[in-house]
This record gives C-alpha cells, structure tokens and sequence, in this order.
C-alpha cells in the first residue's frame, strides 16, 4: 500500500518520470490476471500491454488531484478485467467443457514445503498449478473473476468491491460462490481420477 | 475425501506468475516513454531507424549501438533498445516513400521540437521526389521569408532525414548546400538517385538562371518543377528573375511557386 501511494504521488507530480515504476510494480499481477482469466499466455500478454497503455493514456487525461484520488490497485485491474471480458466476449464459443468430468487431477493441496524442491515435487507442484488454472478457467467469467481477484491477486474486499462495482457484500457472495463451485469441479475430477485407477 | 478452503486458497494464490520479460519494454515503447531501434539498408549505407507507438523518432547513419543509444538518449531523454529489424509495415511504408510515393502515411515523433521546426519539416515533405526547393523558399512558403538562415539551421536538426526530404532543398545559387546525414555527398547521392540531373541544375546555376519559363504557356517554373523539365528545347526560356519573367509577361507556376524562392531575405 505505501509504495503504491508514493508511486500516486510521484504520478501525479511527472507521469513520464514515474510510469515505468508503475509497469514494474504492477506487471506481474496484471499479467496474472489476465493468464488465470483467458488462460492463453499470448492473450494474457497482449491484455496486460493493452491494459498497462490504456492506463498510461487516462492518467496522461487526467490532472494531479484526479490521480492523487485513484485506488491504483483496483484501478488497474477493472481495466485489465474489462479487457479480458472483451476478449472472452469474441471468442467463439467453446464446447461447454464447464464442470465436466474430463479434467485431470490437481496433484498436490498441501501449502508449499521448502524441503520439497527435488524436481519430482517442482513437476507435481507445476502440474497442480496447471491444474488448478484449468478448474478455474470452467467457472463462469463473473465467479471466476471474483475469484482471481481475491484469491490470486490478493485483493482485500473492500478493494474488490471498487475493482468489481459492486457493494462489498455482493463480492463477497460471488467469491464465496465461486469456491464452491470450483471445490465441486475439483472433486468432480478427483472422482473421475478414482474411477479410472479402478476400472 | 474433500478439500479445505485454506488449502485452496493457497493453491489459488500459487497460480501468481511474473509477466514475461518483454512485457515492460512493450509497453513503454506502446505509450512513447522508450524507443527501439533497428538497421536497415538505404541508397547511402546503412542506417538506423528509430521508433515507438507515437511514430519514427530517428534516422541516422549506422554507427554502433552503444553510440546511438547514448546519443539517442541524450537528444530525446528516451533510452532507445535494439530490435531484430524494422516492422515489416513501417519497412515497406519507409520503402514507398523513398520511392517517391508522398501517399503512404508515416507517423513521426517530434515531440520536444519548436512550431518552427515541424514548419519546417512539413514544408519538405510537400518537395516531390527528383525536385528541389532553395532555403529561401522554404523560409518564404511558411510566412517566415526573413528565416532563411534559421530554415537551414532547422533542417540540419530534422531527426528524421529521408523520411522528411530535407535533401530536397538546397542553396538559392544552386549549390547543394549542408546535410545532416552523413555529409553534402550523401545529399548528391540521394538527389540523384530520385533522377536529379545534378550537373544541369549546377550549370544553370553557375550562369545566373534562376528560373526556366515556356514560351507556349508563358509560366515559369523553379528549374526542377516538374513542369519546367517538360518544357522542350524549343519553348524554353532561361531567367534570371523574378521581374525578368513578368516584363515579358510570363506568370508563376502554381505547383512550384517559384515567386516564393525570390521572396525571400
């Protein structure tokens, strides 16, 4: 939080001097936003440029006070967001693979452990991460988005409630919504996983 | 067997990645605060082009990359990064307006230059290719006719020569005056290479004409106006002025404006 007022601060003073501090502090999760919403690196890339110059442009409108006001960080991901639902919005529609039975399994639930770092353990913990983004990509774009919001992201609530415009208790519904349905499409594909060992 | 929030939620949290290396760079060249810069061929040698979202901010002679970066940087207050090569697209558009092809559209980055300056430079662009214009038509097309010597001064800045044809205009006595890129032989190398006929112009020049007029339609023209190379042997008349041209009742070009070139100071 306090770098990101020192960086409205610096903004507000000299866009041009202070813009590339913002892409280096906000890249990687705006990048990750997009990634865990569309799923293709590419798109995800392409969303994240187009969102960090989309915000260059509005910043370079608007005046000091208007700066000094923003939420640089709910800000940032409403249009990175908004980005990513245009981007949805145009892709034909896909076989609805949504909560079906043919995902595989995500490997490992446990919290890392620094101890397991033999490349056994990094290819089961990239399979599970691949896994995961697969389960969240099935949930529909307005839980899946609440979701990757608080959940990947790390936004607080009341910072959902700005990025989503919604009342705080909505976002929270949403993103309770969204757990649950992405905990029933895991055991969903946990069951699948069973059912082929044993058959 | 079911699966606990906490251990979701720090599964969810896993799924943070850093964004690709080439992210940044894009979007600060996208917005204009960084530039890239790649070589490409060109009649005089090998050059470099420079160029971000908001257009081409640089051509100069090749030299090697951590010259040009540094004096890149010093001129714009942009750090400028090497690219593979020129964008196909900004390539061919480069390609077609060398060609003489004044259509295609080349966006520019000028940022941090006078009103003067773009003046200037606007003013070049409209020289047609295998045409040239004297500094003091320039001076006098921009309502500046007392500006000759700050109308050279300005195209020697011009940080984009070839794209803005500053090599179109030269020295009221015919001679070929300064260029910025690389040197007076250069400037020979490219006026040629747009089909000027040097030694033609140099040779009227050296005897006092300054204007070439036609006996069936009595205009005059600047003597490399493309209306005055199609003025046969015949109908052609040699002047030295201004006056000389209207005594004997011949009026100015329209296309090459040529009153301009005596306006000015």
């Amino acid at each position: 939080m306090d770098t990101d007022e020192s960086l409205i601060a610096a903004l507000a003073d000299d866009l041009d001097a202070s813009f590339e501090a913002l892409v280096l502090a906000h890249q990687d999760r705006l990048y990750s936003i997009a990634l865990r919403m569309l799923g293709d690196p590419r798109d995800a890339d392409e969303a994240a440029q187009d969102a960090l110059v989309r915000a260059y442009r509005a910043l370079a409108g608007y005046d000091a006070a208007r700066i000094r006001e923003l939420r640089l960080r709910p800000w940032l991901a409403t249009i990175v967001l908004n980005l990513c639902r245009s981007r949805l919005s145009r892709r034909p529609p896909i076989a609805k693979a949504a909560l079906s039975l043919d995902l595989a399994l995500p490997g490992e639930l446990e919290p890392r452990v620094d101890e397991a770092r033999g490349p056994a353990a990094v290819a089961t913990r990239r399979a599970a991460a691949r896994d995961w983004a697969d389960l969240l990509l099935t949930l529909p774009p307005a839980y899946r988005s609440a979701v990757v919001l608080r959940h990947v992201d790390g936004l607080s609530y009341p910072e959902l409630a700005i990025a989503l415009a919604r009342p705080e208790g909505t976002v929270k519904a949403q993103v309770h919504r969204g757990l649950a349905l992405l905990r029933t499409a895991f055991e969903a594909a946990q069951r699948h996983e069973r059912e082929e060992m044993t058959a | 067997m079911t699966t606990d929030d906490r251990s979701m939620e720090s599964a969810l949290a896993g799924l943070r990645v850093a964004a690709p290396a080439s992210l940044a760079p894009n979007v600060l060249a996208d917005v204009g605060l960084a530039d890239r810069y790649a070589r490409f061929d060109s009649p005089i040698g090998p050059l470099v082009v420079a160029w971000n979202g908001l257009g081409v901010s640089a051509v100069e002679v090749a030299d090697d990359d951590t010259t040009f970066e540094a004096n890149h940087l010093a001129r714009t207050g942009r750090p400028a990064r090497p690219f593979e090569r020129v964008p196909d697209r900004l390539a061919a558009a480069i390609a077609r307006r060398l060609d003489g092809d004044r259509r295609v559209r080349i966006d520019l980055d000028l940022r941090g230059h006078t009103d003067f300056e773009r003046d200037v430079w606007r003013k070049a662009l409209e020289i047609p290719r295998g045409e040239v214009r004297p500094y003091g038509w320039v001076a006098a097309e921009i309502g500046r006719p007392k500006a000759v010597r700050a109308v050279g001064t300005a195209l020697g800045h011009n940080p984009v020569p070839l794209i803005v044809p500053c090599h179109r205009v030269v020295r009221s006595d015919g001679t070929i005056g300064q260029y910025s890129l690389g040197g007076p032989d250069n400037k020979r190398t490219i006026l040629e290479a747009e089909g000027l006929d040097l030694p033609e112009m140099e040779r009227l020049a050296a005897s006092g004409v300054r204007f070439i007029g036609s006996d069936t339609t009595k205009i005059f023209c600047l003597p490399t106006c493309r209306h005055a190379r199609r003025v046969t042997d015949r109908h052609r008349l040699e002047l030295h002025s201004v006056a000389d041209g209207q005594a004997r009742g011949y009026r100015a070009c329209l296309v090459c404006r040529p009153a301009s070139a005596a306006m000015a100071a």
